[in-house]
């Protein structure tokens, strides 16, 4: 009885120092989620400017850039997977590995082969442990990433389209691609986190914010009379302008979406931690009751057997 | 006095925004003043360019832009570049020394940009490189 209830109190302790780690994670997540939002939010003028910008190229230059025309015969099609570099995330990782399960096999269905690139440790250690060929692996930056990191995923993605332009449609096995996709976890709020699987390239510029410059302008009555675009001088030519500017777009999107994810890591691992520490103060609830109820146990057991002793002495004291 | 709406966004923030009263960059074809009413304009400003804001204060904010494009509308310029620092935030020692470090990196593009990048930072931060 003595060993049980020494055995319950080593559980109960570790128990106990587990949650402590637990609530660690599940504060520092939450620190996390506030600067990754707050990241979110500083990265969208800028985003938001290039859109316009590019909106009002796009509606000056000829658009036969390679990034925005659509192949033909496309073979091959690069898949870019965001997951996170560590684990405490709960379904996080899993969901858009499974997201990125549906885009691949509705690409096979297209006669297309799927070329993987994978950002964060966990998406490595996924495919890697089913021996599934990936092209190029990026990890080390998932909870906080910076544009530089962008910068490389995106190059990296880049030259392989621009290497699929020059194979042209027999598209036999060089390394290039013609299509480029995305698949990361979109952070709709603090309780929903979508994993969402987006087509960058060939890519069609999103204009909606565009819009609402517009008629911003028209409201703030600096424009002309109407809603008559803009012409624009271009420094240097229109079409020099559309091949520096493109590139840096898809980067941007890039970085909008390792943003997104890294909030939504930061979301699912504040949520995956608050219940674990619930659940190990419920643990802990539940052995110390146990343990109470064996220390009870070998309490009166102990008075017994005194009891029974002292009973013992006595009846034999009467015998003699 | 007609003053122009300016924003200077980077990439991972905004890094000024404010009335000035004229913005002076330099774009791959050559420098370049933008004065209220300016006709609109899309450029690509050139690498390891310097931009000029004068405020309506009439005071200079210099900065090192890298990677930019300028946007000039009706109603605002625009300049977005993908990093981009404001001469009073640049470390002279640190880009010193990023420049010497650069220098060394021999001349594959990488090294080429990071010197580039440097030298604008002192430039900015009214050094000679």
């Amino acid at each position: 009885m003595a060993g049980s209830l020494r055995a319950l109190r080593r559980r109960i302790r570790s128990t106990q120092s587990t949650k402590k780690i637990f609530s660690a994670q599940e504060l520092i997540a939450g620190a996390r989620i506030v600067r990754a939002q707050a990241r979110v939010e500083a990265s969208k003028p800028y985003a938001r400017e290039i859109t316009r910008v590019l909106s009002a190229l796009a509606s000056s230059a000829s658009l036969d850039h390679p990034l925005l025309t659509e192949r033909p015969d496309a073979r091959r099609a690069a898949v870019l997977v965001i997951t996170s570099d560590r684990g405490f995330a709960g379904s996080y990782n899993v969901n858009v590995l499974r997201r990125t399960e549906e885009l691949l096999s509705l690409l096979r269905q297209e006669g297309k082969e799927p070329v993987l690139y994978v950002v964060g440790r966990k998406g490595e250690t996924y495919y890697s442990f089913r021996d599934r060929p990936m092209e190029q692996t990026f990890t080390g930056f998932s909870e906080q990433p910076g544009y530089t990191d962008a910068q490389e995923v995106g190059a990296a993605l880049i030259d392989a389209f621009t290497a699929g332009q020059d194979d042209g449609d027999g598209g036999s096995g060089a390394d290039g691609v013609d299509e480029l996709h995305i698949v990361y976890t979109e952070f709709r709020s603090l309780l929903a986190q979508v994993p969402v699987a987006k087509r960058m390239a060939p890519l069609e510029i999103e204009e909606v914010e565009e819009f609402d410059y517009e008629r911003e302008d028209r409201e703030a009555g600096r424009t002309g009379d109407s809603g008559v675009p803009t012409s624009y001088e271009f420094e240097p030519s229109a079409e020099a302008l559309l091949d520096a500017l493109l590139p840096k777009y898809v980067t941007t999107r890039i970085y909008a979406a390792m943003l997104e994810a890294a909030a939504s890591e930061s979301a699912s691992r504040r949520r995956a931690m608050k219940s674990a520490s619930d659940n190990a103060e419920e643990l802990a609830k539940n052995l110390s009751r146990q343990a109470n109820q064996a220390r009870q146990a070998e309490i009166t057991q102990e008075i017994s057997e005194i009891v029974g002793g002292a009973d013992a002495l006595v009846s034999a004291g009467a015998d003699d | 006095m007609a003053t122009l709406q300016v924003e200077l966004v980077a990439v991972e923030r905004t890094i000024w925004s404010g009335e000035a009263s004229m913005v002076i960059a330099r774009t791959t074809e050559g420098e370049i003043g933008v004065l209220p009413s300016h006709a609109p304009l899309l450029g690509e400003l050139a690498p390891g360019g310097v931009v000029t804001i004068r405020t309506v204060e009439g005071d200079d904010l210099v900065v090192a832009a890298h990677g930019g494009f300028l946007s000039v509308t009706p109603t605002k310029v625009s300049i977005l570049a993908e990093t981009a620092e404001i001469s009073s935030e640049i470390d002279v020692e640190r880009a010193r020394e990023a420049l010497r470090r650069a220098e060394e990196g021999g001349d594959d593009p990488e090294a080429r940009a990071a010197v580039r990048r440097a030298q604008s930072r002192l430039q900015a931060a009214g050094q000679s490189a």
